[in-house]
């Protein structure tokens, strides 16, 4: 709240910047040399110097400043009080002074020695936030007058905004990159961790997954059982079902909208189906473990069949529902794509309107048509929430898609709910799920985007 | 015949169409030369919608000859070539209102199969489009579709045969397997035009087929069309007045939606007989 209206401050600062600055180019400008840059460009290089060292200053104050003000109210607690402490129980030390200082509730109530850290604390931080909003006034202010006193007619402006333009947007785009590999370099250690206690072998080729692990030493038998087998196999089981059904219907809709629908019908129903992609998830789950596991069951039963409650086959087709728009809002794109000359290219040769559509223009579409597809089954294949309800919990190992299996997803949200112990195997083989899964839509992407480019230089 | 005539002036009075003497009129054979009538239209009105894009359009092509379709730019030369395979059918908002005859059979008919009626009569248009297949399966497709042949070895001399006509053989034949769209415009033209005649067509239409060419594919291509016009009619659109004077025994004048003047090339040419018709092809407006 406090830094919002320090932010807030210097974007009025920079604001006046961009005024003066350009007020001053603006008279300049009366006199005999010619401006070099237009004078917003002056405005801005003004706003750039205020602002940008500024922010750091205020990055730079909001990183470091807890640090020393930890340490500060660390040293000046009773002695005796840290000495010997191992690192976490100093951290949660830390912590309850946090608590209290703010007003939350402390695992240790009442106890004077951390009511007065907490005091001290509070005070350390106000000055330190007085002591951070003159520092940005001061490095706003200073970069005002130094750029006021550089503008001039010769004063590349222009130059200078367009790189720091440039700079700003690599930033971005690197906060992107860094935090994509900030997390799968995370997946990787905390995979490392589980596989220190659990060899990979076991996990990659074990057919047995069951993850209670002992919660005290002294309890027997369940040692617990890390072979990803049955996951991998059920997700691939469920996204079959799910691409079976969502490939066919959402390429032919694709085609029918693109191909045969009237416009009007097609400006109604191509926002309805899009509609499909916006119901929440967890709705598509309790549609099928409550309406289509059911009923799915029922017709087994009514000719013989013994089906499970939970059903992969249910999963997988509410799933297979959900991601048709995927499929079929990206290739009725694609085939739109095509260009008309090669429809008429193909009428004139008199040919149907079927054999147009199968021989020049899915040809000519099925690189993006690939793409969709894939794109469909790493979204297949992340998908939790449906799997979760209507899937069932049971690691079996079968291609029988009206048992009951379970997904990788939804092994690790339920190893994860709940308290946990962090350190422990079972825990950890989330993350050694999660580092799969990634692994496996990573390799999917690659192969779309080998197909693609295949296709590419056959059909361009 | 007359009262299609008289609809015509009593409609544009303007621009009544002036034929040509030579312009075979109620049917009568053309005394100049002995070639047959191919397509006969006979009182065509295009509309786009509301806007009446060709008006009362009386015009014969012959067999075996080169018509060409000269007129400033919007005129409707390309709605009147699409009518002759019903081309305009693929645009929703196209009404076609007369008659049109192919070898004397309505080809706006109900009961005709456009499909045959496009076998019958092909098409080449302005901008080179090859489908993004092989070489050999861009021509192959016509046959193929139409089952114009019955194994692998019937549809190979067919797709030699095309390209052989088309004058493009000689240079893909090491590469029939490499797509079509990998040739230069100008040899993509002329694979299109060998997968127009691959069909074994009667009528082969070009809409300005050598406008996104250099002259010296040009000239290929003109070569071509004289070659061609030995077994199939043609109808040509162009824009280069030295062009239809070239490959062109007929042409025919189109100015703002209405046929001007048809006649002999040379006579159009030589002695246009309506003012509009000489001032386009003197290059005074258009
Ligand atoms: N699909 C369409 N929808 C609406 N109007 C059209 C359509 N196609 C053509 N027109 C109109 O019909 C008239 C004739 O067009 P056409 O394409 O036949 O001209 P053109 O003689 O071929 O011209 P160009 O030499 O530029 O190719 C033009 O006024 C054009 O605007
Ligand atoms: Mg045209």
């Amino acid at each position: 709240m406090q830094t919002m209206i320090v932010i807030l401050a210097l974007t009025g600062l920079a604001l006046i910047g961009y005024m003066t600055g350009r007020g001053r180019s603006l008279v300049l400008a009366r006199g005999v040399t010619p401006l070099h840059s237009l004078p917003s460009y002056h405005g801005l290089y003004v706003a750039f110097w205020v602002g940008i060292p500024a922010l750091l200053v205020l990055v730079l104050w909001l990183v470091i400043e807890p640090r020393i003000i930890e340490w500060i109210v660390l040293d000046g607690l009773p002695s005796g009080t840290v000495d010997g402490l191992a690192a976490d129980r100093v951290g949660l030390l830390l912590n309850d002074i946090r608590n209290t200082a703010s007003g939350n509730i402390a695992s240790q109530k009442d106890n004077p020695v951390i009511e007065a850290a907490a005091t001290q604390l509070n005070n350390l931080r106000a000055i330190g936030f007085v002591l951070m909003a003159v520092s940005c006034a001061i490095a706003g202010t200073g970069g005002l007058v130094l750029a006021q006193r550089r503008i001039a007619p010769g004063l590349r402006a222009r130059n200078s905004v367009e790189r720091t333009i440039h700079i700003i947007l690599i930033l971005s785009s690197m906060i992107a990159i860094l935090t994509t590999v900030g997390i799968v370099l995370s997946l990787v250690f905390e995979s490392w961790r589980f596989f220190t206690k659990v060899p990979i072998w076991d996990f990659l080729f074990g057919l047995d997954w069951s993850p209670q692990t002992a919660l005290r030493a002294d309890q027997v038998g369940s040692s617990g059982a890390f072979g990803a087998v049955p996951l991998i196999a059920g997700t691939m089981l469920i996204t079959f079902i799910a691409m079976m059904v969502a490939a066919p219907v959402g390429l032919m809709s694709a085609i029918y909208m693109a191909e045969y629908a009237d416009p009007r019908f097609r400006a109604v129903a191509k926002p309805m189906l899009e509609i499909l992609a916006g119901i929440p998830t967890v709705v598509y789950g309790f549609f099928a473990a409550l309406t289509v596991a059911p009923a799915i069951r029922g017709w087994g039963e009514s000719i013989g069949l013994s089906v499970s409650s939970e059903s992969a086959l249910a999963a997988g087709v509410v799933m297979g529902i959900m991601i048709i728009p995927f499929v079929s809002s990206l290739s009725d794109d694609v085939i739109n794509a095509v260009p008309q000359s090669l429809r008429d290219g193909s009428y004139a040769l008199g040919a149907t309107r079927s054999e147009t559509i199968t021989s020049v223009i899915i040809p000519a579409a099925l690189p993006g048509i690939v793409g969709a597809v894939l794109l469909a089954v790493s979204r297949a294949i992340g998908e939790t929430m449906i799997v979760v309800m209507a899937a069932g919990l049971a690691a079996n190992l079968t291609i029988n898609p009206l048992e009951a299996v379970t997904t990788v997803t939804v092994q690790i949200v339920t190893l994860l709910v709940g308290d946990q112990e962090f350190d422990s195997a079972k825990t950890l083989s989330a993350f050694a799920l999660g580092l799969m899964l990634f692994v496996i839509t990573l390799a999917l992407n690659v192969i779309a985007l080998y197909v693609v480019r295949k296709y590419r230089e056959k059909y361009d | 015949m007359m009262s299609n005539t008289t609809q015509a002036t009593a409609a544009a009075p303007a621009a009544a169409p002036i034929h040509s003497v030579d312009e075979p009129r109620g049917g009568d054979p053309r005394p100049a030369t002995a070639t047959a009538v191919k397509i006969k239209a006979r009182d065509v009105n295009v509309y786009y919608g509301d806007k009446h894009a060709l008006k009362h359009v009386d015009l014969d092509i012959n067999e075996n000859e080169v018509t060409a379709l000269i007129g400033p730019s919007g005129c409707g030369k390309s709605t009147f070539l699409r009518c002759l395979n019903r081309m305009n059918d693929v645009i929703d908002s196209c009404r076609v209102v007369g008659d049109i005859t192919l070898d004397e059979a309505d080809i706006y008919d109900p009961s005709l199969d456009v499909v045959q009626l496009r076998a019958r009569v092909g098409m080449v248009f302005q901008k080179p489009n090859p489908f993004p297949k092989s070489i050999y399966d861009n021509v192959a497709y016509g046959p193929r579709i139409h089952g114009l042949a019955h194994n692998k070895a019937d549809i190979d001399d067919i797709v030699r045969q095309s390209l052989e006509r088309a004058g493009l053989l000689k240079e893909v034949h090491d590469r029939l397997d490499q797509p079509g769209t990998g040739l230069s415009g100008g040899q993509q033209q002329r694979l299109c035009i060998a997968r127009a005649i691959a069909v074994n067509p009667e009528v082969i239409l070009m809409d300005e087929p050598c406008s996104a060419l250099d002259p010296i594919a040009t000239a290929r291509i003109e070569e071509l069309i004289d070659e061609l016009r030995e077994n199939f009619t043609i109808v040509i659109v162009t824009h280069s007045m030295q062009q239809a004077a070239r490959v062109s025994q007929r042409t025919a004048f189109f100015h703002l939606g209405d046929l001007v003047e048809v006649g002999n090339t040379e006579q159009i040419f030589t002695n246009p007989k309506d003012s509009r018709t000489q001032g386009y092809i003197t290059g005074r407006f258009g």
